[in-house]
Formats: structure tokens, C-alpha cells, sequence
């Protein structure tokens, strides 16, 4: 569908480009943390509990301090002195929320297997790992809690100084009457359950660690694959101490994050302790296990949600109760996920009344927060799953039941019964699409045909139409959410004498292609070539500035930053070129890189004329600092919220308990495209992330917190060849937030797609009374599904 | 995933192999395509000290056929024996199963001979070579012997094989008669969760992953020559089996699959 509201009038944004980004990812010229070349560095390989939870009694490193090529083994209690603070979390959702001390090395007792116990210090990486081999930890096991209801009796209280498993409890119920009034008078009412089971994000480059130190000035520099190098520099210096003007933090290539290494993790710290201590360069590099286990998993959610509904399925009142695994810490951000997707249980459906309440709790398991939607995929799976119940208790259509939900286009801005403000939305279109692209009535048809005629491959229709709130955050609601920092980013355009460009951002890309999307936004507007902009970012010394990337913030938050920062840098331009031409700046225009005289065409100056004068200075209006360059810090007014339907046609084999996804159309809208290649990118990569929740992807542990998928032949994250080619379509319906009218896409194929794919799957299934199927649809778990429903041998 | 330290030992022909192997006992293991054995050392599970690498042994390459023989050499990677003309002629079933072996990657390196003498049962490959009522040619320190499929495996990635002996070559009979591979597993790069061959029209059965060894359903194998349909023949597929519980399976499902699956293969092979 065309675009007529893009603010853009360069022809270069909305028009797909290749991202200047892969020919040096594609050739290898790219440099990652294991790339760095570091003479003279120390390796460190940590000893890690095996055990899900134990009492450490003792350690015996004499053997790994014979194995040529170590320098020294340090255990918890060696370097429990070297913290400031424990490892930080900086968002304590209540003011007595539970927040047992996680120190970077454990000391006393390991709370899941992968808690880094004590660090083997060599001269290479082969003697750090054999010098792990040699460290003896004389281990109590302790019983493991490793489910959330077991957790939250009780039982077993993992942390004994907070005295229960429970985190927190947090509650959004602003109408309590309400709610209960909705559900006593409801004509349907819908209860489901839903698991989310764990997920381990595995990005394709693990996460690394390099600390350069400089002793006798002491200044540090941190290389971290990281998704945050501005707010690791504020977490490392509070943590250890270490005066936050000496530290650079530089997050080098970095080979995907999907949440994961948006965090502050005990292998950045004790590289920093231990380069101090040793003063040469210290380095760690993490292994495919060490990923699986030591690194945040996601979701991991157990939920409940109640729907109230009149006679013809309106929604009258939605109530969504969570019981959330943080494992065995509390990470950065762990606490707040929950919150995320706290105020989205309604989806984008219009709802009176709503009611959200989460109890989090500790268990003896890899620590989780934020991956890929954040809080977000399980509001929208809950809400997605059970409209699909509530269409079958009403006898409506999967589409009909949405269409009569979907809050109207006429009551945007949409004040939600949760509290936010939808800043724009028109949700039916987005339906009327997918149904097209997948020919929904022709596959109703295919599925009849072949329950008639006995098939025992069965044809499953599933919709997931989701609404989600990214671009984080306005630094306000972060306050009222008790969130530790701000939502603001910043930019900062220069232009050089010779009219090239330097983009500085705080922004940290980590694949999503910002390096293209944010100079084709310059070029546009300034009339460059995108290839003369130069992006620069994810290098504190570089750019100070920043929040980082995360929660589909980048676009909407520092590309806003980015567009007030060139209109800041054209009027200075603009005042000198006014000055160069003797014309007042109001009748300048500045277009095509030009600036002219309005009326008269043939009195004129280049942006390069004004960048070259700007520099020598020879002739600037009276008092104007020489050079062309800007800053901008933009705090965002509210959150965006992308919208769309996804459509996923599934074929269940009755026999086996193989679900095939056989057709999948996305319509997506996240207002003003700026390269719709990228979008494409991060909807064909989010969709199949999504799908892989649905399918293969699950961190399987045992009854004793071991983890029984720490490898990538037992944790099936999918390739090209479990993919298809997805339908893709959009809407667009700027964003009022934001000058440019965007909105995050980097979540939302995550997002929508869970709830498709497992709509599709139960759609299927549901002629021999199967309501649910739990999470990933394996073969096994379908085949069984179909067995307990009585279905075919 | 750091190996431990090892040694390493290049041989270039069968009989260097041998020498090697013979000089340092256990402690030595063959290296072929690397494709089972280096996971195993970086995961530490596998601690050998000497490698023998036999990866440019050229007598242990190339296919050919002679008669109704197809002899293959213990290095042809799965890749050649997926792409070979002859194969494609003389034994599709071969060239078939070892297009589906993990990834393209996987292909290119890992060996004929390497995913027999390891002996995995969830390996496709033995069991295709099974079902075809092969032959596995061994040559030690006191000669070469021939050593039927049949008796070749021993137990879980166990085989008759010495420590100083070398698998040099497969030994298939031509066959042309309908056969069928039914993979199931959930990714393409997967090993099966169950797998099920079926040579000359089900004559020759091999199940995958269903014991502790690659082995044939010989009760299928008895109905069909007693002229049972697929479907009853099918019925005995898990008869005898033994089949492990793991992340993707238990025992009772994996019967159900080699049921199944037995059904759906004897019925592609023309049953
Ligand atoms: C990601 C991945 C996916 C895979 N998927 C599958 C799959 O789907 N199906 C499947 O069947 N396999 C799969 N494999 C295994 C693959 O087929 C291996 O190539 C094969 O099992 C071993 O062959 P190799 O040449 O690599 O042997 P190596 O790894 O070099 O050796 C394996 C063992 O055999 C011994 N050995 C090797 N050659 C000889 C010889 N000539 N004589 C005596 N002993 C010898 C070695 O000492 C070692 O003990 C996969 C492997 C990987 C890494």
C-alpha cells in the first residue's frame, strides 16, 4: 500500500537499499571481541557450579596451578573484596522487592548450574581450560527448585536471608468494581492457561569479553559484545568502583543479541578486576554451553487470563494473572519484563475494564530477563490464544471475533483500560490483507474437504492480530515504573569541510542495519549520498551519549534524535548561507542540498559551499561558532505502538504429530518505512524466532536444574531450511510521537507470529476436542495430544 | 568446547595408518572427516592423545562398481556418494541417504567409512548399509577381513573394529530394486529421531535410533517375504527394538514412529 504522510521528500528514505553494513560481515573484515588482537593478554575460563543448587564448601586449585600456562586461580571469597556492589538490577519494580545478592563469583553457595564459582587465569585459552579441569570444588548439593509453583510455596526458600522465593507481587487494576462487575455479568467467560516455556537466545556470536588496562594513568577499556556500552559504563563503575571518566567501553561487531547481552554480566566485571590486579589485558571468550547456561534465557512465564464477553463476543473486561521465573538472580532488567507486557493482556481489542497481576519468583535455574519482545510476545500470545476460545464459545469465525473487537480507528488516541494512550491505529485492514494473501475462505475450504474425506493430514488456520508498545521509553513512565534510568537518545550530525558526514549515535546496532537506515535519513534530508555518511556509534569515547538498543527503541527514539539534530545543523547552515548570499534566513530554501533565495533561483549556495566556509571561518555571521555540527538528546512523549495481523497455515500429520507451517502472511505497520528492505529483515528474522517458540525452541531442564539443551543439536533453533517464504504486506499509519512518523518493526515479528503458528496448530486439532497444546509443538507433544483426545492410531 | 591437548600423526596410506595406530594403542584414534570425533573432544567427551589423521590416505578413496558389487572407499564423504553418477545408477538408496545426512557442511567433510566405524544408531548411513546387506572391509596389522553389516555392530558406537585396525571400504551389492529412506526428524540438520530403510522392495528393513545399535526389523522383513502387505508388516516394525528416551522421544513414541514410518517406506518401495 502507498505511502502518502513520509515527511521524506530526498528519494532516498522508503526505497529499499542494501545495508552498507554486510560487505565486511559478509568477507569477514568485520572485527568481533575474538577478532581482537591483544598481545600479551591473559585468558580466563570460569569454574561453574554443576550443580542447580549447592553449598560450596571448599576449593582446591593446586592442581590447576600446575597445569602449564596458569597464573592464578581466584575463587568467590578471593575476590569478594573487589566489588563495590553486586551485580546490578536496575529496575525494582516494587520498593520491597527481594533482590538476593548475585556477587560475579558466588561465595558460600551456587544457586543454578552455570553460577560461576571460581576463574582459572592462563596464558592461553586452551591452559584456562584446562586449568578448569584441575580446580576441585568440594560440593554440598542442595535440593533444586525448578518449577514456579513450586518456587512460590515455598517449600524450599533458595535465598535464606529473603526469606521467601517470592521477588515481588505487582498489580494493575485500575477499576477493581469494575473488573468484578464485568465478570459477573459476562454472558462468556473464557479461562485459559498458557506455559511459556524457556527460551536461550542464542545469538550466533556468544558473548566476549576483552578489559584493556592502562596502569599508570588508569584509564580501562572494556570490549564487550554487548547491546549496552553506555549503560555497562555507568553498571561497571558503580559496581567496581572504577571512576567512570577512566573507563571506555567499546561493544566492537557484535554478532547478534536479541535481549541477551542487554545486560551487566559477572564475566565483564571479573575481567576488569582481574586486568587491575594483573595489569595486562585480561580476555574471555564464551563457550556454546557457557551461552546456554550462563547467559539470560527469556520468557519463561506461567499465565492465566479470563476474558468477559456478551452474547455476541464484545469484550466487557479482560484479567491476566502471571507467575514469572526470574531464576536464580534477579539480572538488569529480569523484574521489569513481566511489566512490559503488563499493560498489553487486552491486545489491541477494546476492553472497559482490565485487571494485570504478576508474582515472580526465584528457582534454581539460569537467571532470565529480556529477549526479543520482552513481556510483550506473552501478553499477546495470552490474549491471541484465548480470543481463538472465545470465537468457538460465541460460535463466531477466528476473524469475526477479532473484527468486533478491534478497537475503532475513530477513538485514536486510544485511552487503554490499562493506562497507556495508543497513539494510532487502524487494526481491520491489516486482517482484510493476511486473509487475503493466505486465501483464508480457499484453505476453510481445503480444511473442510479434507475433514470430510478422512485425511489424516489435517489443515490448521491460525490469526494473530497483536498491537505492541516499544520505542522505550518516556524517562517519566520509566520513573512511575520504577525503572533505574531514562529513555532518552542522542545524536549528533557533523558536517565535514569537504560536505562529507559524521553521524554520531547513542544508539548500539548489533545487526538491525542502523548504519544504513540512519545515513539515508541524513542523506535525505541533507541531499548527500548515503554513502557519504558515516555512522559512529557503540564506542563511549565516541559517542558519550546513548541508551543503547533494545525494546525496538533505535528508529523511533535516536533516529527522532537524529532528525532534530540535522534540522538543528541546516538552520546554522542556513544562517550562514543567508549570510553568503545577503538574504535573510526566512526566505532560504533548502532542498536537493541547495540553499536559494526564494524568487530568485539563480542566488544560490551548495551545502558544500557552506560546510567548506563554516570551516575556514574566514566570513561567519557575527558571533556564530565555526563548523556545522549539532546535537540533539530527544525524551520520546510516549511510547509508539506498531500494529498487524499475521496469518499461519500449519499441516498436522495425525500419524506422526509433525506440524509443517505451509503458508504465513504478515501485514505489518510501523508507520513511515525508512528502508523497507531492513523491515522486511527484522520481520522475516522476528516471524521465524517466533515460529521457533511455537515449533523447536526450548531450554529443557531436568527434575535437578540440569540443563538437558545446552548445545545447538539439542536446542533446535531453526535454519533456512525449517523456513518459508513468508507473505509479506504493510499498512502504513504514521506514528503522531515522532516527527517522522515511526515505529519499531525489530520485536514485532516475534511478537505476532507464537500465537499464529499455535492458533494454527490447535485450529487443526480441534474437531477431535484439543483446546491446547503446550509449547514447542513437538512431534511427540502433538502425537500425544491427539492420543489422549481419542484421535486416530 | 576446548579439546584437550593432543597430538597429532598424518598417515597417507592405509598401511601408516596401521604403523601409527599400532605404535600407540588406545590412546590413538583415526581422524577422518572430524565430523563425529572433534565435537566429542571439544565437549571433552573424547580424550585421545594421538590423532591419525588419514584424510589424504588416497587409497581409501573413490566408488566403483564390478558386477553386482559397489565398493566404496572408507574416505568418499557423503557429499561424493550424494552427487556420484554411478551411485545414482548402481545404488540410489546410498546416494539418497547420504543427501540427508546434517548439512551441506557436514557432507563435505564427514566419511562413509567414519559414520560406520563409529557405530552411532541414530546414524543414517550404517543402517542404509545394513538394509543393503553389506560388506566392511578391515585391514589390520595381521591382513585384511571382511566383516558382514550384520555382525559389524556390537553396541552403542561399538563395533567389531580393533583398536589397530581401519575400515577401507564398504562393500555394497547393487540394488536397484524399490527402496525408500523415511527420515523423521524436526530440523534438516538433524539426526532422525527415528529413521527407516527399506532396500529391494523391503527384502532388506534397518531401523535408526531404535537400539543401542543400528539394526533390521527382521520381523518386517519375514512378513513381507511371506507377502504381507505394508500395513501388516508394518505392525512388527518395533519388534525386538530397544529404543533410548531422550529430548525428542521416549520409547513408546519412538515404536509408534518405526511403525509408521515402516508402513509409509515399504508402501514408497513399491510394497
Ligand atoms: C552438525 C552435524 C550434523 C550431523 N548430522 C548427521 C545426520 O543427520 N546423520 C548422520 O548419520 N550423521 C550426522 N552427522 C555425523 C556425520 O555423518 C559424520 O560425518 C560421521 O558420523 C563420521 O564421519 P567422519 O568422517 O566425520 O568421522 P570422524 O569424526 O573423523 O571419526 C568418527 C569415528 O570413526 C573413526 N574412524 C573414522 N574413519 C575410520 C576408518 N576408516 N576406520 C576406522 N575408524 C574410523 C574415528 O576414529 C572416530 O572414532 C552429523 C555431524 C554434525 C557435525
Amino acid at each position: 500500500m502507498t505511502d502518502t504522510m513520509s515527511p521524506f521528500a530526498g528519494g532516498i528514505v522508503g526505497t529499499p537499499r542494501l545495508r552498507k553494513e554486510d560487505p565486511p560481515l559478509l568477507t569477514g573484515e568485520s572485527k568481533f571481541i575474538d577478532d581482537l588482537q591483544l598481545p600479551g593478554a591473559l585468558w580466563i575460563s570460569l569454574v561453574r557450579s554443576p550443580h542447580a543448587h549447592a553449598r560450596i564448601d571448599a576449593i582446591d586449585a593446586s592442581a590447576a596451578l600446575a597445569v602449564d600456562g596458569v597464573v592464578a586461580v581466584y575463587t568467590g571469597a578471593d575476590l569478594e573484596g573487589d566489588w563495590a556492589g553486586p551485580l546490578p538490577c536496575a529496575w525494582p519494580v516494587t520498593d520491597d522487592m527481594k533482590n538476593p545478592a548475585h556477587l560475579p563469583l558466588a561465595v558460600g553457595k551456587a544457586n543454578f548450574a552455570g553460577d560461576a564459582v571460581a576463574v582459572v587465569v592462563a596464558t592461553s585459552r586452551y591452559a584456562a581450560a584446562d586449568g578448569v579441569e584441575g580446580v576441585v570444588v568440594d560440593y554440598e548439593p542442595l535440593e533444586a527448585v525448578v518449577d514456579v509453583r513450586d518456587a512460590a510455596s515455598d517449600r524450599l526458600v533458595i535465598h535464606e536471608d529473603c526469606g521467601t522465593n517470592v521477588a515481588y507481587d505487582w498489580e494493575l487494576t485500575p477499576d477493581p468494581d469494575g473488573v468484578a462487575a464485568a465478570f459477573q455479568d459476562a454472558v462468556h467467560h473464557v479461562t485459559e492457561t498458557y506455559v511459556h516455556q524457556r527460551l536461550i537466545p542464542a545469538p550466533m556470536e556468544t558473548r566476549g569479553v576483552a578489559v584493556v588496562p592502562a596502569p599508570h594513568n588508569g584509564d580501562m577499556t572494556l570490549y564487550s559484545s554487548t547491546q549496552i556500552p553506555h549503560v555497562l559504563k555507568v553498571m561497571a563503575s558503580l559496581t567496581l568502583g572504577v571512576p567512570e571518566q577512566k573507563l571506555r567501553v567499546v561493544a566492537p561487531s557484535v554478532g547478534g543479541g536479541f535481549g541477551c547481552k542487554l545486560n551487566v554480566y559477572a564475566e565483564e566485571l571479573v575481567c576488569m578486576t582481574l586486568a587491575n590486579r594483573h595489569g595486562v589485558p585480561v580476555r574471555w571468550t564464551e563457550t556454546r554451553t557457557e551461552a546456554s547456561t550462563a547467559t539470560i534465557q527469556g520468557r519463561a512465564q506461567r499465565q492465566t487470563i479470563e476474558l468477559a464477553a456478551d452474547a455476541d463476543g464484545k469484550l466487557t473486561g479482560v484479567r491476566a494473572t502471571l507467575l514469572a521465573d526470574m531464576g536464580a538472580y534477579l539480572q538488569l532488567v529480569g523484574p521489569g519484563v513481566p511489566l512490559l507486557g503488563a499493560f498489553l493482556y487486552h491486545g489491541l481489542y477494546d476492553v472497559p475494564v482490565y485487571s494485570f497481576t504478576c508474582r515472580s519468583v526465584f528457582t534454581n535455574l539460569t537467571p532470565t530477563d529480556a529477549y526479543r519482545g520482552a513481556g510483550r510476545p506473552e501478553a499477546t500470545y495470552a490474549i491471541e490464544r484465548a480470543m481463538d476460545s472465545l470465537a468457538v464459545a460465541v460460535g463466531v469465525g477466528q476473524d469475526e471475533i477479532r473484527s468486533r473487537n478491534f478497537i475503532p480507528t475513530e477513538k485514536f488516541p486510544y485511552d487503554s483500560p490499562a493506562g497507556l494512550i495508543f497513539d494510532s491505529g487502524n487494526y481491520q485492514p491489516t486482517l482484510d490483507r493476511a486473509k487475503e494473501l493466505v486465501d483464508w475462505d480457499g484453505r476453510r475450504a481445503e480444511q473442510a474437504e479434507r475433514r470430510a474425506t478422512g485425511s489424516t493430514m489435517h489443515l490448521g488456520l491460525g490469526i494473530s492480530s497483536y498491537v505492541e508498545m516499544c520505542g522505550l521509553a518516556p524517562s517519566r513512565t520509566l520513573a512511575a515504573l520504577n525503572y533505574g534510568a531514562g529513555g532518552w537518545e542522542s545524536a549528533t550530525v557533523r558536517i565535514l569541510p569537504t560536505c562529507k558526514v559524521q553521524v554520531v549515535t547513542g544508539a548500539t546496532p548489533h545487526g538491525q542495519g542502523h548504519e544504513t537506515s540512519w545515513s539515508m535519513i541524513v542523506a535525505d534530508r541533507l541531499g548527500v549520498d548515503p554513502d557519504d555518511v558515516e555512522v559512529l556509534h557503540s564506542d563511549t569515547a565516541i559517542s558519550p551519549l546513548g541508551m543503547d538498543t533494545y525494546g525496538s527503541r533505535s528508529l523511533s527514539v535516536g533516529g527522532t534524535a537524529l532528525w532534530m539534530a540535522t534540522d538543528k545543523v541546516v538552520e546554522k547552515a542556513r544562517a550562514i548561507a543567508a549570510h553568503m548570499l545577503e538574504a535573510s534566513a526566512e526566505d532560504l530554501e533548502f532542498a536537493g542540498g541547495t540553499f536559494t533565495v526564494k524568487g530568485s533561483p539563480d542566488k544560490e549556495v551548495p551545502l558544500a559551499g557552506v560546510a567548506f566556509g563554516a570551516f575556514t571561518a574566514h566570513d561567519l555571521p557575527d558571533g556564530m561558532e565555526p563548523n556545522l555540527e549539532a546535537q540533539v538528546t530527544w525524551d520520546p512523549g510516549n511510547f509508539v505502538f506498531p500494529f498487524g495481523t499475521h496469518i499461519a497455515v500449519v499441516e498436522v500429520d495425525e500419524e506422526t504429530g509433525a506440524v509443517e507451517l505451509v503458508d504465513y502472511a504478515a501485514v505489518d505497520d510501523c508507520g513511515n518505512q525508512i528502508n523497507p528492505m531492513i523491515v522486511e529483515g527484522q520481520l522475516h528474522g522476528g516471524i521465524v524466532q517466533g515460529v521457533a517458540q511455537a515449533l523447536w525452541e526450548e531450554a529443557i531442564y531436568d527434575a535437578d536444574g540440569q540443563l538437558r539443551s545446552a548445545n545447538l543439536a539439542d536446542y533446535l533453533v531453526p535454519s533456512a531450511a525449517e523456513c518459508i517464504d513468508m507473505k509479506l504486506d504493510h499498512t502504513v499509519t504514521p506514528s503522531p510521537t515522532n516527527p517522522m512518523g515511526v515505529k519499531g518493526i525489530g520485536e514485532a515479528g516475534t511478537i505476532a507470529s507464537t500465537p499464529a503458528v499455535m492458533n494454527a496448530v490447535v485450529d487443526a486439532l480441534r474437531p477431535m476436542g484439543i483446546t491446547d497444546v503446550r509449547m514447542p509443538a513437538s512431534p511427540m507433544t502433538v502425537r500425544r495430544a491427539i492420543e489422549a483426545a481419542g484421535g486416530a492410531s | 568446547m576446548i579439546p584437550a591437548a593432543v597430538d597429532y600423526v598424518r598417515a597417507d596410506s592405509v598401511e601408516a595408518a596401521i604403523a601409527a595406530l599400532v605404535e600407540h594403542g588406545d590412546e590413538a584414534k583415526l581422524l577422518a572427516g572430524g565430523q563425529s570425533l572433534l565435537p566429542l573432544m571439544r565437549l571433552r567427551l573424547a580424550t585421545p592423545t594421538v590423532l591419525v589423521d588419514v584424510g589424504r590416505a588416497t587409497d581409501l578413496a573413490g566408488i566403483s562398481v564390478e558386477g553386482d558389487t559397489v565398493s566404496i572407499g572408507a574416505l568418499t564423504t557423503h557429499s561424493t556418494l550424494e552427487h556420484s553418477a554411478e551411485l545414482a545408477v548402481a545404488c540410489p538408496l546410498l546416494a539418497h541417504v547420504a543427501s540427508v545426512v546434517g548439512d551441506p557442511a557436514v557432507r563435505h567433510r564427514g566419511t562413509l567409512g567414519g559414520s560406520v566405524a563409529h557405530a552411532d544408531p541414530a546414524s543414517d548411513l550404517p543402517a542404509a548399509v545394513l538394509a543393503l546387506g553389506g560388506t566392511l572391509v578391515v585391514a589390520g596389522p595381521g591382513g585384511t577381513r571382511e566383516v558382514a553389516a550384520t555382525d559389524f555392530f556390537t553396541g552403542f558406537l561399538e563395533s567389531v573394529l580393533g583398536v589397530d585396525e581401519v575400515l577401507t571400504e564398504v562393500r555394497v551389492p547393487v540394488s536397484t530394486g524399490g527402496w525408500s529412506y523415511q527420515k523423521f526428524n524436526r530440523r534438516a540438520q538433524d539426526w532422525a529421531i527415528v529413521g527407516v530403510v527399506v532396500a529391494e522392495g523391503g527384502a532388506g528393513v534397518s531401523l535408526v535410533n531404535m537400539a543401542s545399535t543400528p539394526m533390521r526389523a527382521t520381523a518386517v522383513e519375514a512378513a513381507v517375504a511371506g507377502g504381507a502387505s505394508a500395513t501388516d508388516a508394518a505392525a512388527g516394525a518395533a519388534d525386538g527394538t530397544e529404543p533410548p528416551t531422550d529430548n525428542q522421544a521416549d520409547g513408546a513414541y519412538r515404536e509408534h514412529l518405526a511403525r509408521v514410518l515402516t508402513a509409509r517406506a515399504l508402501t514408497a518401495a513399491g510394497r
